[in-house]
């Protein structure tokens, strides 16, 4: 089967790192992915089946892993090598059209009972990623065992499947993992009634996180910080009230707060923030737009970064992470699926819309350069398709 | 015998025009044949004894007593002087403003009154500096009264200090400085620049409040002011006046005095920019071209400062004082002998070159906002009878129009181009949607009442002061503006004045007429 592979090449890892931080997506040229002629993966278990990835998804993690920026931190938690891809639809051999939820959980590593987290249905704090009968792997996309959805064939467990309605197009239901990531990320940001909420960054993430906030919070007034003109024009369409450039966003929110300012700190703030950047200088901003007691929550992957935290310490700031998905908590006490939620808001707020561009695999390099500059571009999702790969046929 | 301002038809043979540029300048040729210039009158003759001049006018005003008249012991006694706004550029100590307050404290310790308040009535402008009150009232003005708290800066945001009079008519209402108002004795000082200024107009706005001045600081006054410069068809005048009435039917005592400036506006070395390009001497030549090189050169902040140092030879042409309105016409008269100018008919193009200060950038930054207020909200209304581009015709303006603002003087500003203009740029919209969340913003009172920010709501007047303006012309482009900038107004960049009249041409055609605005030094066409 053709797949991109990513090995465990130190030379060619730094080489990635180098070469991204000039080009952003340049890692691909450089460093260790490939395009391979490979064996399938062999199916780990009796409830994990085959899937052939129609369309695929470049996601910020990846990126990062592909230009060599992301941290060690992952190193335990992953191996090698890999096909990244998590963000799939896929046939079965059956025929059955359906979503991956990639994280790999107990279920999916047949653990028995279950992790405390995985049992409560928060899929993404599974404290088992790393044991099981599995290689190690976050999700799929970062596991050995498992394939990903940059390769023509990949297994997975009946438990990672959603099934895609038939008239939900393939453009929709790959935005369904993202926006998962979106619901959850809104839902973590602890937003009350009449909140102003803030979302720094619309890339796909923060646009994502705009629309599920305006779709399941209650958020008074969302704020977006977009830096390229298509940004802005979609945060505004899928439900920011104001929308303004990065470096605008504390005099923005001043006014929209009734807030005081000592040069780009403010003395109230925004009730929570969604930092989907990452950076150092995004979550600094991020700290000086919240007010006190408020939360700001890291949707986008950070590695390692500078902050100056004597701002949280004396404003009682809370930083909390948002990472994938699993399950919400819904008004009546009761839990439902992340991606239940996903679904909802994919169809309800048109997101197939946000897929700008479809790569074939062997052009993977342009493909990478393409979903690392969108902002810039003009783009936000940048997918593989691989419906028309002659590998998946056989 | 001074010359007066006169219409130049530009022919082959006419030198190129000088074409502000804000914190510098360059020439432009204006195709002939059907470019016109219109230059300002040279300056009028000074009074040769200015000192003279204010105690006579002190001494004899018109229909009131004379000052000393009405002057007692134990009186309360304010005067309030026109702000750092006035003149421009600033002008060589000691100020017209310093000549009159002494002249006025001397009658006033004559009289034995010692019950004396000095403020400067900048209604909604930022607050003065040290150095600026010191500058406008001298030295012995200001060490003899602000240590004792007694000179100060008018705060219209103070509930305690401001004081409710009634309304006009037409529901205005009048809130003034309540010091002002109960005082058995106002004196207010004007520096008369144009004709829009001094009149019920100083003590209705330069001590008003927001509650006072949104009555006629707002678009529809701006629309229906045509020009704000003419008092006859002025609703921005009519307006204050109507206060006026409100004002002395309160009893409030004022007693005016205005004062004109000529048209003497650069000093020596760049005495150039105010001829006639073609009475240009040699000497004159050389500096223009030594200037516009080394500017070039100069990185902006220092032009900047360069400029703004720059302390211009007005020289008083009269005073007068004593009852507002009656002054006021006086005033009025003295500054069209000055400044006006008969021009026959329209254009289809107005060009103007922006230069580096209006009212509201003194010691600051020409920022955006203020481009666009001194070309459609001043240059643009200085002409009485009509306008001199004709409805539907093109403005364009010369001015770098950088993104960049004073985070000091204008943070309301900054907010406004970012988030306001971002979202539209009809006044109408802009005024309906925006103001008063801007005008009552807490953050913006506290800055104007601390710092040296100007009002929350001051960058929605410059929008407004330029209202009639963007209703009247088809089409605003700005030769030289930085392009992000220019679009973010609404207005069209273009790098060249060729460039510029190209752009006109789906508007006003191939072979439109042009108007060239040739100020500063201040010209006020009388348009028949």
């Amino acid at each position: 089967m053709k797949a991109l592979v990513f090995d465990r090449k130190l030379m060619r890892y730094a080489a990635a790192h180098v070469a991204g931080s000039i080009v952003p997506g340049r890692g691909a040229a450089v460093g260790p992915l490939r395009l391979s002629d490979i064996d399938p993966p062999e199916l780990p278990g009796p409830e994990w089946v085959r899937i052939r990835p129609r369309l695929s998804g470049i996601c910020g993690s990846d990126l990062a892993t592909v230009d060599g920026t992301s941290s060690r931190y992952f190193e335990p938690i992953v191996s090698f090598p890999f096909t990244p891809g998590h963000e799939v639809v896929a046939d079965t051999d059956e025929g059955r059209r359906v979503v991956l939820e990639p994280v790999l959980g107990c279920a999916a590593r047949r653990i028995s009972p279950p992790c405390a987290a995985c049992g409560r249905g928060d899929l993404g704090n599974c404290e088992r990623v790393a044991f099981g009968h599995l290689q190690p792997g976050l999700q799929t996309g970062f596991c050995a065992d498992t394939g990903g959805g940059w390769g023509t064939f990949m297994v997975a467990h009946e438990s990672q499947l959603h099934a895609v309605p038939p008239d939900l197009s393939d453009e929709a239901a790959v935005m369904v993992e993202p926006a998962a990531c979106g619901v959850h990320a809104a839902l973590r940001a602890g937003v009350t009634e009449g909140d102003v909420v803030v979302v720094l960054g619309a890339g796909t993430l923060g646009l994502l996180c705009v629309a599920a906030l305006r779709r399941f919070t209650a958020a008074g007034r969302i704020i977006a910080a977009a830096k390229y003109a298509e940004q802005q024009r979609l945060a505004r369409d899928l439900g920011a009230d104001s929308v303004c450039e990065p470096d605008e966003l504390p005099r923005l929110v001043r006014r929209m707060t009734g807030s005081f300012a000592y040069d780009d700190q403010l003395t109230g703030g925004s009730d929570a923030v969604l930092d989907c950047v990452g950076s150092d200088a995004s979550i600094a901003q991020c700290l000086a737009v919240v007010k006190p007691r408020g939360r700001v929550t890291l949707v986008g992957m950070p590695a390692v970064v500078k902050l100056n935290l004597t701002t949280l310490w004396h404003r009682e700031t809370e930083l909390v992470g948002a990472y994938a998905y699993g399950s919400e908590a819904r008004p009546d006490g009761g839990r439902v699926r992340t991606f239940d939620l996903a679904f909802d808001l994919v169809r309800t707020a048109g997101l197939d819309r946000l897929v700008s561009a479809v790569y074939p695999l062997a052009e993977f390099r342009a493909a990478i350069e393409h979903a690392a500059s969108a902002g810039r571009r003009g783009a936000v999702k940048v997918a593989f398709d691989l419906r028309q790969e002659k590998e998946r046929y056989r | 015998m001074p010359r007066p301002g006169f219409v130049f038809e530009v022919d082959r043979s006419a030198p190129p025009t000088l074409f502000w540029r804000g914190e510098g300048f360059g020439l432009e040729k204006l195709p002939a044949g059907r470019s016109r210039v219109i230059y300002p009158a040279e300056p009028l003759a000074p009074l040769d004894d200015i000192d003279g001049a204010i105690r006579a006018a002190l001494l004899h005003p018109i229909d009131s007593d004379p000052l000393p008249a009405r002057l007692f012991p134990g009186m309360k006694l304010t005067i309030a002087f026109d702000d750092v706004s006035l003149p421009l550029p600033k002008m060589r100590r000691p100020d017209v403003r310093q000549r009159v307050i002494e002249a006025v404290l001397d009658f006033a310790a004559a009289a034995g009154v010692d019950d004396v308040h000095i403020i400067a009535a900048l209604a909604l402008h930022r607050r003065m500096t040290e150095a600026e009150l010191r500058h406008a009232v001298g030295d012995r003005v200001y060490d003899a009264f602000t240590p004792r708290g007694l000179l100060y800066n008018h705060d219209a945001e103070d509930p305690d200090s401001m004081a409710f009079l009634g309304t006009t008519p037409q529901g205005e209402e009048v809130e003034i400085s309540r010091r002002a108002a109960e005082s058995d004795l106002l004196v207010y000082v004007n520096i008369n620049l144009v004709a829009m200024d001094g009149g019920w107009k100083s003590t209705a706005t330069g001590l008003a409040s927001y509650r006072s001045l949104r009555h006629h600081h707002n678009v529809h006054t701006m629309q229906h002011s045509r020009s704000f410069m003419d008092q006859e068809q002025s609703a921005l005048h009519s307006s204050n006046w109507r206060m006026g009435k409100v004002i002395r039917a309160a009893g409030v005592k004022v007693f005016q005095i205005e004062t004109t400036l000529n048209t003497d506006t650069f000093p020596s070395p760049f005495q150039f920019l105010a001829k006639r390009e073609w009475e240009w001497t040699a000497r004159d030549r050389g500096t223009y071209i030594a200037t516009t090189a080394s500017l070039r050169r100069t990185p902006s902040r220092v032009a900047r400062g360069i400029f703004q140092s720059m302390e211009a030879p007005h020289q008083m042409t009269s005073v007068q004082a004593g009852d507002v309105e009656a002054v006021h016409r006086v005033t009025t008269a003295n500054i069209y002998r000055q400044q006006l100018t008969p021009v026959e008919g329209q254009t289809d193009i107005l060009t103007m070159g922006i230069p580096y200060i209006c009212p509201y950038n003194v010691h600051s930054v020409m920022n955006p906002i203020l481009v666009m207020c001194t070309g459609l909200g001043y240059f643009f209304n200085m002409y009485r009878g009509k306008p001199l581009v004709r409805e539907g015709g093109v403005v364009i303006m010369s001015h770098p129009t950088p993104w960049e603002f004073h985070p000091v003087h204008h943070p309301s500003y900054i907010d406004f181009f970012e988030q306001v203009l971002a979202d539209t740029t009809d006044p109408v919209e802009i005024e309906r949607r925006y103001e008063k969340e801007f005008a009552e913003d807490e953050w913006y009172r506290h800055l104007y009442r601390t710092s040296y920010a100007y009002h929350g709501v001051h960058p929605f007047y410059m929008w407004y002061w330029g209202a009639h303006g963007l209703q009247h012309a088809g089409r605003v482009i700005i030769v030289g503006g930085e392009p992000r900038c220019v679009r973010r107004l609404g207005f069209m960049p273009a790098s060249s004045l060729d460039d510029a009249l190209e752009m006109a041409a789906d508007v006003v055609g191939r072979q439109p007429t042009i108007t060239h605005l040739h100020c500063p030094p201040l010209v006020m066409a009388d348009v028949t």
